[in-house]
């Protein structure tokens, strides 16, 4: 099976190479790999659903502000997010649900402030064997 | 790093050294002016190594560039932009661009001294440090107790440190070792988002994580009597150092604003060569709202400084069991290094309002100079230098070459060599920590597993950095500060 996504890196930040077999997914997958980079997944329980709408120029775009949608709704409600189900993935907009939990400092240990996912050598390609994508985060 | 491709990068061809310490990336291609690094031998071998030479050529292209697209020689590959960068944009055909400040707008640091040696109060630094790291909120998302209200936030986004000293934060002399008397002009809170505001209410008065740090430091050894006397320095003397920035109401702003111009700039016929460097006409509508938000997220910053001054005096007055006006604690200099400003510089076409974007550098004016203020105008403008958390740290002054070669500009940092991930698994947290307090150093940080990211070795060689500019004339060394406690996010 391929792997979701891996990590790559930057003299000063860290990015994220996610896989999939549609560009859906790799949305998605980008998402789980961001938050892996802020906390362990494994220790992040569903227990609320948010719903997340992003808008942007061009499909390539639409993957940065998910992500920045993403980290706003991480800082400024104080939650870890784990499950990225995108419902709806236009050239220009959309909408998914994630589910997560409020940050407990007694079992989460946040590993890095990420200020932003950023356009800087952003890459979204389809392949023969998928869709590929590569974005770096300003930590 | 090396898997990353780069073909959207501008090729250039070899460098041509002009004077002992600047190298040049001649023009070519789309460049409209010429790159220039200021660097030695070891440094520019290792920024075309990471290809951030192809970043400065990249700026180079930009609309309204005056003179060069320079990088002062603590550069190091940064998205967009290269971190170390300084550029100059003309008012009548040039652009503002929000990746050119950073996402960590105004990030910068201060200095504050006291009358103490670090001698005479030795046994109490390990207090201190534990009294700071309780009192200051640091950390990943870490929230602050002074929170603000809308109207509050409104207040201290235009009015700045000083509406903050009028509301108890603070020393009335403080304004007068803050650049703009801690307050930049021209911010509109009506253009901040309510995500930025979100982001940002609950995040005054904190560290944040990263390369942000407080210290207390000891001046170890002083470079220029004169200056370090105008700067009330002396060597043993006890200082505290604060390394943080406007936190996510800046980081939501850059967001906002990078979104906006990627359309503003293919509107005005701007051809990018990085997305990143999504930039506007200084005097279009989306180039005016940016500057207008930045400033608030500056004035923001500064504030941020300032409350933790508040706490910083605070602590030491609960571990020295004295005021903090007997300690003599006072601002010796606040300075920002991500940030974009109006200033006047000499140009070909003579003296001229340029937009200065400086991106991890540092404005470093030379004596004599009107924005200086004026307890230090006879020397220079006092630039302090954050290094990492186990060498040292630079008070530098601002000079003359500084006004003709860099548009008021030296360097802001060691600069990092080694990435994140790299220096984690090169370096355990916990033997780092150990290794630090073996040299005396007092550690408390809110993440060992992430400490071994900011460790000494993923950064320059600080000393290093400080001469290249000291010898290239663009600032002069006043004093090295040595770290005997560091709190971290």
């Amino acid at each position: 099976m391929m792997r979701p996504f891996e990590l790559i890196e930057h003299t000063a930040d860290i990015g994220v190479r996610a896989f999939g077999s549609s560009e859906l997914e790799v949305f998605q997958n980008a998402a789980a790999g961001m938050f892996s980079l802020i906390a362990d997944p494994e220790l992040v329980e569903c227990r609320d659903e948010f719903d997340v709408r992003a808008e942007a120029d061009d499909r390539e775009a639409l993957l940065v502000e998910w992500l920045n949608e993403l980290l706003y709704l991480h800082e400024s409600q104080d939650l870890l997010l784990k499950r990225f189900e995108v419902k709806k993935l236009g050239e220009t907009e959309l909408e998914a649900r994630v589910c997560g939990e409020p940050i407990d400092r007694g079992r989460h240990e946040l590993m890095r402030d990420i200020k932003a996912a950023t356009y800087h050598m952003l890459k979204l390609k389809e392949s023969s064997k998928g869709w590929t994508t590569e974005v770096i985060f300003d930590v | 790093m090396s898997d990353m491709k780069r073909e959207d990068m501008q090729q250039i061809g070899p460098l041509q050294k002009i004077s002992p310490w600047c190298w040049e990336i001649p023009r070519r291609g789309d460049m409209r002016v010429p790159g220039r690094i200021f660097s030695d031998r070891e440094f520019i071998t290792r920024a075309g190594q990471e290809n951030a030479l192809e970043q400065v050529a990249n700026v180079a292209c930009l609309p309204g560039i005056e003179m060069a697209s320079l990088a002062m020689p603590d550069i190091h590959w940064g998205y967009g932009f290269a971190i170390g960068g300084v550029a100059a944009f003309r008012m009548e055909d040039g652009i503002i661009s929000p990746g050119g400040v950073g996402y960590d707008i105004a990030c910068g640091v201060r200095l504050i001294r006291s009358n103490m040696l670090a001698s005479e109060v030795e046994k109490a630094i390990p207090d201190l440090v534990h009294e700071l790291s309780r009192n200051v909120p640091a950390g990943v998302g870490r929230h602050g107790d002074v929170r603000l209200g809308r109207r509050e936030l409104d207040d201290l986004m235009t009015r700045g440190v000083p509406w903050l000293i009028s509301q108890g934060y603070g020393w009335p002399d403080d304004v007068d070792a803050i650049e703009d008397g801690g307050v930049l002009a021209g911010a509109n809170p009506e253009l901040v988002s309510p995500r930025a505001r979100d982001r940002g209410s609950a995040q005054s008065g904190t560290l944040g994580a990263g390369n942000h740090f407080l210290e207390v430091q000891r001046v170890e050894q002083v470079f220029d009597e004169t200056a370090a006397r105008a700067f009330g320095i002396f060597p043993g003397q006890l200082c505290i150092m604060v390394h943080t920035g406007s936190r996510g109401l800046g980081h939501q702003i850059c967001t906002e604003y990078v979104k906006t111009m990627g359309s503003a700039a293919a509107r005005a016929g701007i051809n990018l060569p990085d997305r990143q460097l999504a930039c506007a006409p200084i005097n279009s509508p989306e180039g005016k709202d940016y500057y207008a938000t930045m400033a608030c997220a500056v004035n923001f910053a500064g504030g941020n400084r300032q409350v933790m001054t508040h706490l910083v005096r605070q602590s030491c007055e609960y571990i020295f069991k004295s005021s903090a006006e007997n300690l003599g604690l006072d601002l010796v200099y606040d300075v920002a290094h991500n940030v974009a400003k109006f200033e006047e510089h000499e140009t070909a076409a003579g003296r001229k309002i340029l937009c200065v974007h400086r991106k991890g550098a540092t404005r470093s004016f030379p004596a004599g100079h009107p924005d200086i203020p004026e307890k230090y105008r006879a020397v220079g403008q006092p630039v302090i230098v954050p290094g990492d958390m186990g060498t040292a740290s630079y008070l530098l002054m601002g000079a003359e070459a500084a006004m003709t070669e860099s548009f008021g500009s030296t360097c802001h940092g060691a600069g990092r060599v080694m990435g994140r991930r790299a220096a984690k698994r090169a370096i355990q947290g916990h033997e780092l920590k150990a290794r630090l307090e073996a040299q005396g150093i007092t550690i408390r940080a809110g993440r060992t597993s992430t400490l071994a990211e900011e460790a000494p070795e993923a950064y320059k060689d600080i000393d290093k950095v400080v001469e290249v500019c000291h010898q290239a004339g663009l600032s002069k060394k006043v004093a090295r500060l040595r770290p005997l406690g560091v709190v971290k996010g």
